[in-house]
């Protein structure tokens, strides 16, 4: 496994996607490459950072509306 | 932690107020930045978060628990923005997906074929040192994604939801919701890169 095929695994590694094959050729090139492990933990690292963005949220004005809605919807 | 589906359906059909409250503090931000992606304005994604909510009280009754109620929702929410999206004339097309083609790395960071080690890094990925800007540089990576791979990608990283979630909202093959999020993450780290001054 050369470097530029192993850069375009590392999200079926990390979804535990590839065949058996070629997950141990990919452990393997990255036990070797220094490279690689930087580049997959910077990949670990982007995904971390994407998790802790803050969220939107809904206006005060909307969130209001629908729990207006939700208390006066008619049910049996 | 939510409570299972089963209570949550059930305080819903009943009324209960704080479960609709708990769901809509629970699911709207990431029900926004999903909706975001299909219509033009923060406006109208909050119009269509709006309505699936109502769609939801409404329709709760008939929910049949064949997938889950946050996917169900989620749905609704997708249904929702398409059709808003196509009166915006802005869709997104999710069906007939094919993969965006070419490397997710600059081929120039690798050797070339004459080289005794093909293939193999050119110099390797300069270490980051990340600073307080960090945050920043994503949130604004994640805003310039293409679309259908910033929608998959906020799924999936920012929210937290399973591929098997993804593929349902979304109505995509797991293979295409892989090449997606791994071209949008691969960007992101890209633009992080570039940012921070390595190799571009």
């Amino acid at each position: 496994m050369t470097c530029e095929e192993f850069v375009e695994l590392v999200t079926a590694f990390l979804e535990g996607a590839l065949d058996e094959e070629t997950e141990r050729d990919f452990v393997a090139h990255l036990a070797e490459c220094p490279g690689c492990e930087r580049y997959l933990d910077q990949f670990r690292i982007t995904i971390a950072e994407l998790g802790e963005l803050p969220p939107e949220t809904l206006s005060g004005d909307t969130r209001d509306r629908l729990l207006e809605a939700f208390r006066n919807f008619p049910r049996a | 932690m939510l409570p299972a589906d089963d209570v949550l359906v059930a305080g819903l059909r009943s009324g209960d107020e704080a479960t609709f409250a708990r769901l809509l503090d629970s699911w709207s931000a990431s029900m926004l930045r999903l909706a975001r992606s299909f219509v033009s304005t923060d406006a109208s994604a909050e119009e269509v978060v709006q309505d699936t909510w109502l769609a939801v009280i409404r329709g709760v009754g008939g929910f049949q628990g064949a997938s889950s109620l946050r996917t169900w929702v989620y749905r609704i929410l997708v249904n929702t923005a398409k059709k808003r999206g196509v009166k915006e004339k802005r869709t997104v097309p999710w069906t007939s997906l094919e993969p965006d083609g070419g490397p997710t790395v600059d081929p120039d960071r690798f050797r070339g074929p004459d080289d005794a080690y093909p293939g193999h890094w050119q110099e390797f990925p300069e270490p980051w040192v990340l600073g307080d800007e960090f945050r920043h540089v994503v949130a604004r990576a994640l805003d310039e994604l293409p679309e259908r791979q910033r929608v998959v990608v906020t799924l999936r990283d920012v929210d937290g939801h399973t591929s098997d979630e993804v593929c349902a909202m979304l109505e995509i093959s797991a293979a295409n919701q892989r090449v997606l999020l791994h071209r949008g993450r691969a960007a992101v780290r890209a633009h992080v890169e570039k940012y921070l001054g390595g190799a571009a």
